[in-house]
Formats: C-alpha cells, sequence, structure tokens
C-alpha cells in the first residue's frame, strides 16, 4: 500500500521532444487512477516512468513517500499488467505466477498457498499445469493479473490491459477489474485509450494530450464540467456537440436559432464574439415527446437528416455550416482526438419514443442549463465551474499548440 | 481435370522426392556397403554395388574386438583415441563457443552500443576468412607457445571459427523475444542477469540449439588444421587420424577400414540430430504475447 505522488514529471528523448511535460498527479493510497489519452499523449510513457522501465528526465516520483527516480523497478514493489501479458511461455502457468514469489526466494509451500490463493481468485485452478500458449486472451489476461496480485505490491500498474480482448471479453474483464482492485484495496494506475474504461474503473482520472495534463478529476467532473475542448470531445459516447455561437443577452444563437441560457453563464461569455458551444446529444429533445417544451425559448427547428432508431433512444444526426474559424478548431481538435471530421453535423439523443423520420424538419429541445461555452482560440472553458472541475492545470487550455 | 491433376502432382512430388532421397543417401549406402567388404573385394575393383561375403572384420579391425586382422594391430588403438580427442575437442569448442556467442549476441540485440556494426561486419568477415590461409602461421605460432599438438590448439580455433555464425544464429533468436517478457521479469523483481538467465535463455533455446549443433558438427568434420596443428594422436581427431589408415600395402589402401570408420563417426552425429531435433521447434515463444 502506497500513494504514488507525481512532481513536475518530464520525460524528453533524444530528440528533445518532451513526450510527458511537466506533469504532477497524485495518487492516494487505494486509490484507482486512469490515464486517459489518445495516442501519442504519453500515457504509458508516464506509467512505464512510475514503474522503472523508462528514465526521468527531470521531476520527482515519489513512492510511498521515497524517492524512487533512481531505483530499479525490482526495487519498487510495484506490479505490472503489460498490454501483450507478457507471460514466460516456458513455464507453465502455475510457474508463471509463482515467478515473482521464486525471485523472492519464498519457500516451496508458502508459493503453493499463494499460487493457489491467486488462482482461486481469478479462477484459473483448472489451468495450473497448462502453458500460456495454450490459453484463451481472456485466460491470458488473468494470468498476467495474477502474477500481479501474488505479490504483496505497493501499487498495481494496468498499461492497456483490455485492448487486445474483444468487445464482450472486454466488459467482462473491467468489471472483474474493477472487483478485484475493490477487494484489495490497492493503488492503481491504469492506462487505457477508451473513454468508456476511463469513465467507469477510474475513482478519478488524470486526461492527457501531447504530454499535457489537461484535467485530474473524478469521472462526473469531467463529464459535467470539462475544462476546456479536448477534454469535452474526449470525454463521452457520442461525443459532445460543438457548435458555432455567439452570446446576446441570455440567449446563445446557434446555427440553428437562440436558445435561453442561465444568467451566470451568459455573463461569464458576454462580449467574447464568437464562441463554440458543447452541448452532449442527451441534453437534447424531441419537443414533440418532452413536455411543456414545444414552442419555448429553449427550442428550434431543424432539418433532420438521418435517424437511428435503437429502441430506448434515437440518434438524430442535423447537418450545418460552420463558420471558418470555428471549423479549422473543430478539425484540429478531431485530429488531436485521433478522428477525422467528414462534416460538420449535430448529433442529438432522443427518447424512443421520438417519431421524427429521416428528412423531415423537427422541433428540437435543449437543456439550456448544460450548454458550456468555450472560447474557439484557446480551447478554454469558459463557463466551467471550478469548484466542481476538479484541477485543471494552467496551460492545459491551449488546444492547438502545435 | 481437377482430381486429374492432383494426382499428377502428387506422381511428381514423388518422383522429385525419390530424385533427391537416392542424391543424397547414395553415397551414405555406398559407403556403409564397402565397409562390410573384405579386404580382397576391394582390392579386385570389384564393381558390384553390395558386398559378396559381407563381414563385420572391418568393424573389428577398427574398434579392436575379437581376432584382428594381422597388420592392423595399432589401428583400433589410434582410432580410438582419435575418436576421445574428436569428443572432447568438439565439445569443448561447442560449449565455449555457444557461451560467448549467447552473451555476444545478447549484447548486440540488446544494447546500442558504438561500433556496433563493426562488430557484426567483423564476425562476418572472420567467417568469410579462408581458413588455410591461417594453417602457417598459426602452425608457428602454436609451436612457439606451445600449443602445437595439443587439445587447446584446436579448440581455440575451431571456436573461434564457428563464433560468428553462433553470434549471428543466436542475435536473430534474441531479436525475436519481445522486450516486454524483460521487463515484466525485472518488475517481478529480477535482476538483468536473473532476467537473461530465467526467461531469455530459456526461450532462445532453439537458437542455442541450433548454434551448438552448428559448431559441434564444424568441429567433428574439420580436416585442414586438424591434420595441420597435430603430430601425433594425442590430440589428432578422427578425420586427420583416417589418412593415417594406410594398410601393408601402399598401392592397396584399406578401403574397408577407411568406409568403417565413416560409418562409426558419422553415427554420433546421427545421434545428436534426432536428439536435439525436437529441441529445435520452432514456435516456443507461441502464447507469450497475445497470438
Amino acid at each position: 500500500m502506497a500513494e504514488i505522488d507525481m512532481k513536475n514529471i518530464v520525460k524528453k528523448y533524444g530528440d528533445g521532444f518532451p513526450a510527458v511535460n511537466d506533469v504532477s498527479i497524485d495518487v492516494q493510497d487505494g486509490e484507482f487512477m486512469i490515464l486517459v489519452g489518445p495516442s501519442g499523449c504519453g500515457k504509458s510513457t508516464l506509467l512505464r516512468m512510475i514503474v522503472g522501465l523508462e528514465d526521468i528526465t527531470s521531476g520527482e516520483m515519489v513512492i510511498g513517500g521515497k524517492v524512487v527516480n533512481d531505483l530499479a523497478p525490482r526495487e519498487r514493489n510495484l506490479a505490472m499488467v503489460f498490454q501483450n501479458y507478457a507471460l514466460y511461455p516456458h513455464l507453465t502457468v502455475y510457474e508463471n505466477i509463482a515467478f515473482p514469489l521464486r525471485l523472492a526466494k519464498a519457500s516451496d509451500a508458502e508459493v503453493d498457498e499463494k499460487v493457489r490463493a491467486a488462482a482461486a481468485t481469478l479462477e484459473l485452478e483448472e489451468h495450473l499445469e497448462r502453458k500460456p500458449g495454450n490459453l484463451s486472451g481472456g485466460q491470458r489476461q488473468r494470468v498476467a493479473m495474477g502474477r500481479a496480485i501474488v505479490r504483496e505490491a505497493d501499487a498495481f500498474l494496468f498499461d492497456e490491459p483490455l485492448s487486445n480482448l474483444d468487445a464482450k471479453l472486454r466488459g467482462q474483464m473491467r468489471t472483474e477489474i474493477a472487483r478485484l482492485q475493490k477487494k484489495l484495496g490497492i493503488t492503481t494506475v491504469y492506462v487505457t485509450h477508451d473513454q468508456t474504461e476511463a469513465m467507469t474503473l477510474g475513482h478519478r482520472v488524470a486526461v492527457l494530450k501531447r504530454g499535457l495534463l489537461q484535467q485530474l478529476a473524478t469521472p462526473r467532473e469531467l463529464y459535467e464540467q470539462p475544462g476546456n475542448l479536448f477534454v469535452a470531445g474526449f470525454i463521452g459516447s457520442p461525443p459532445m456537440n460543438f457548435l458555432p455561437a455567439t452570446v446576446e443577452g441570455t440567449s446563445v444563437k446557434l446555427p440553428f436559432g437562440s436558445v435561453e441560457i442561465p444568467a451566470e453563464k451568459a455573463e461569464k461569455a458576454a462580449g467574447k464574439g464568437l464562441l463554440i458551444a458543447g452541448i452532449r446529444p442527451e441534453h437534447f429533445e424531441d419537443a414533440a415527446v418532452k413536455e411543456g417544451a414545444s414552442g419555448s425559448a429553449s427550442t428550434f427547428r431543424a432539418p433532420v437528416d438521418v435517424v437511428e432508431w435503437l429502441g430506448n433512444e434515437t440518434y438524430a444526426y442535423i447537418p450545418f455550416e460552420a463558420p471558418p474559424e470555428v471549423e479549422q478548431q473543430l478539425r484540429q481538435l478531431e485530429r488531436d482526438l485521433d478522428g477525422e471530421v467528414l462534416h460538420t453535423q449535430l448529433v442529438v439523443s432522443l427518447d424512443g419514443k421520438s417519431q421524427i423520420a429521416e428528412g423531415e424538419e423537427a422541433e428540437i429541445w435543449v437543456d439550456g442549463t448544460q450548454i458550456h461555452l468555450f472560447d474557439p482560440t484557446t480551447g478554454e472553458n469558459l463557463t466551467v465551474d471550478r469548484e466542481r472541475a476538479g484541477r485543471i492545470p494552467e496551460g492545459a487550455e491551449t488546444v492547438s499548440a502545435s | 481435370m481437377a482430381a486429374k491433376n492432383q494426382t499428377r502432382n502428387k506422381i511428381g512430388t514423388w518422383v522429385g522426392f525419390i530424385f533427391i532421397l537416392v542424391w543424397c543417401l547414395l553415397p551414405v549406402v555406398w559407403i556403409m556397403s564397402l565397409s562390410l567388404k573384405g579386404p580382397g573385394e576391394t582390392a579386385a575393383g570389384s564393381a558390384q554395388f553390395l558386398p559378396k561375403s559381407p563381414t563385420l572384420q572391418n568393424y573389428r579391425d577398427i574398434l579392436g574386438i575379437g581376432t584382428v586382422t594381422p597388420g592392423q594391430e595399432n589401428t583400433h588403438a589410434d582410432f580410438l583415441d582419435a575418436l576421445r580427442n574428436s569428443f572432447g575437442i568438439a565439445a569443448i569448442a561447442t560449449f565455449l563457443a555457444v557461451i560467448f556467442a549467447t552473451l555476444a549476441a545478447y549484447a548486440i540485440a540488446r544494447l546500442d552500443f558504438k561500433g556496433k556494426r563493426l562488430v557484426l561486419s567483423l564476425a562476418l568477415a572472420i567467417a568469410m576468412f579462408p581458413v588455410v590461409a591461417l594453417v602457417g602461421p598459426l602452425f608457428d605460432l602454436w609451436r612457439t607457445l606451445g600449443l602445437f599438438n595439443t587439445w587447446p590448439g584446436l579448440i581455440i580455433p575451431y571456436m573461434s571459427f564457428t563464433l560468428p555464425l553462433a553470434i549471428w544464429t543466436l542475435s536473430a533468436f534474441f531479436r525475436e523475444i519481445p522486450w516486454e517478457m524483460e521487463q515484466a521479469a525485472q518488475v517481478d523483481g529480477a535482476t538483468s542477469w536473473q532476467a537473461f538467465r530465467k526467461v531469455i535463455v530459456p526461450l532462445a533455446a532453439p537458437g542455442v540449439f541450433t548454434a551448438a549443433i552448428l559448431t559441434f558438427f564444424f568441429a567433428w568434420n574439420e580436416f585442414v588444421l586438424a591434420i595441420s596443428l597435430t603430430s601425433t594422436t594425442a590430440s589428432r581427431t578422427v578425420p586427420a587420424q583416417l589418412s593415417f589408415f594406410v594398410g601393408p600395402d601402399p598401392f592397396n589402401p584399406p578401403y574397408g577400414l577407411l568406409a568403417a570408420a565413416s560409418v562409426v563417426v558419422t553415427v554420433p552425429i546421427i545421434i545428436i540430430v534426432l536428439l536435439f531435433q525436437r529441441k529445435i521447434v520452432a514456435g516456443l515463444t507461441s502464447g507469450a504475447v497475445k497470438g
């Protein structure tokens, strides 16, 4: 058991490129911390610096009150699950799990007891004598976890452990990891690029982009109070909609019409000219379904391009034209998120009862209290409630830094 | 149509198969048949393939079992000495070459150091160097150093000439082993040496065995150095010793005896190949990573 304190960690490679740039994250004892971000954001590098497989250029890594910058991996007493499991193919499952104990020169009786206990936890008893090559992906994953839990490590580190599994198994293993962490109550750092894993597993989530920490907060805080455009676009599926907007009084002018927003939000964004409004798909509704919405100040009429009916809900797609400066920003954002914009469109999630048909013009209601307004040049969320947004480091808001 | 093509393919495969088999094994069968012929038959210049009256006398002569043909009383003692030399020298040269090659190959595969290319190209250059060109200098050097006609006198050059091939083979194997294996071992609490010994070497076992077999074959079969750097049966190996089988009549070499000796020295090679064949299984690393 230990807390992990990263203080101003920097990792520069030979060419001077900072893969991790001045990142400070404090992981509490027993906390499940997620490092999330698109590929190349430095999350794996950060994890490898915690475990000692990567040198730290500058900054301090403190584990359990001890600076470990210059300690070898074996002296840090951490357990890690690798992305491709890294099982020892020449050893049986039993010996794979027993490997750390054998290195620690544990007695045979102790090894046997601990391996069997770990195997029981992970339901691997019947596979103990098999070789990793004969196991399925999920079983290998469990062996890798067995090897991690068998010794009393100070913390668990996971490097995208579920990315090699198929979708169904991934869901099961995700629950399994959450249950295991809860049961053992051990400090855990978990790297993933999957925002669903980040949201469901983590006590707190650190969102990284190009080596910079963007926001460190609980999943709920990230979802409800994203610090900037990047976090807002990264967290949530389907992603948040971004629309060009201008604030006039207490109403926001969107491409389809004006929507009323709370006065305090309008005040923060007043006089800033052209902004980007961020609205999550579920904060829209079919005005015909929502009681008392039709004809109110928070509705607009728009032509629906495509409708996807899923039973419990309906996704409707509404294309719009964005002014060039906003569109450029949105394209950059999409690149940062490893995606590709084909055309600017609004995705709205409607009630399953909605009768809107493709090609029709529909009346859509917007929850004005849930609208976020972003500065198009810096990407900063102007309407963020900093009290409930965790930690947003300075300098994280410059979106298109490159 | 398809069926006809298939049968034709099958016939073609078998014809090719038999042709290659005959091409490769005919000399071996010829040697075996020769080893069973008496001196009368080989001296007469007979052309028949199978011996008229098969005899094991040649084997008795070289191994010294039972009654020995008059005039060949010392042959078996020399042959057995040479056999012992061959085994000892080949085994020690193989052992040392594999150890050095494993360490060198690991460093080449894993570490980034200056002159890595130089080491590799130098190793290749040594492998290409004609052995014969070194016989003269080595002869002088070994006589001065007192290594002439000793086991180390043969072990050192054998080791040097097989190291390059062993290093290249092994570094290819090491490169195949995922880095994560070693990193996982280090996180699990292993020192670099423990990670190497407990994880990397077992995984590279097929490569180690391949390198060992190649080295052993070279040392076992080598002739030029063996005949030039030895003078007595204290260190002469079998291939060199065979050239001293002359028999009583200089115009009639004891073909049967030579053939029998050849068969005897081939047997260990065949046994080794059969033994290690199972160890040289590709895909030992399957299951290490996502498969």
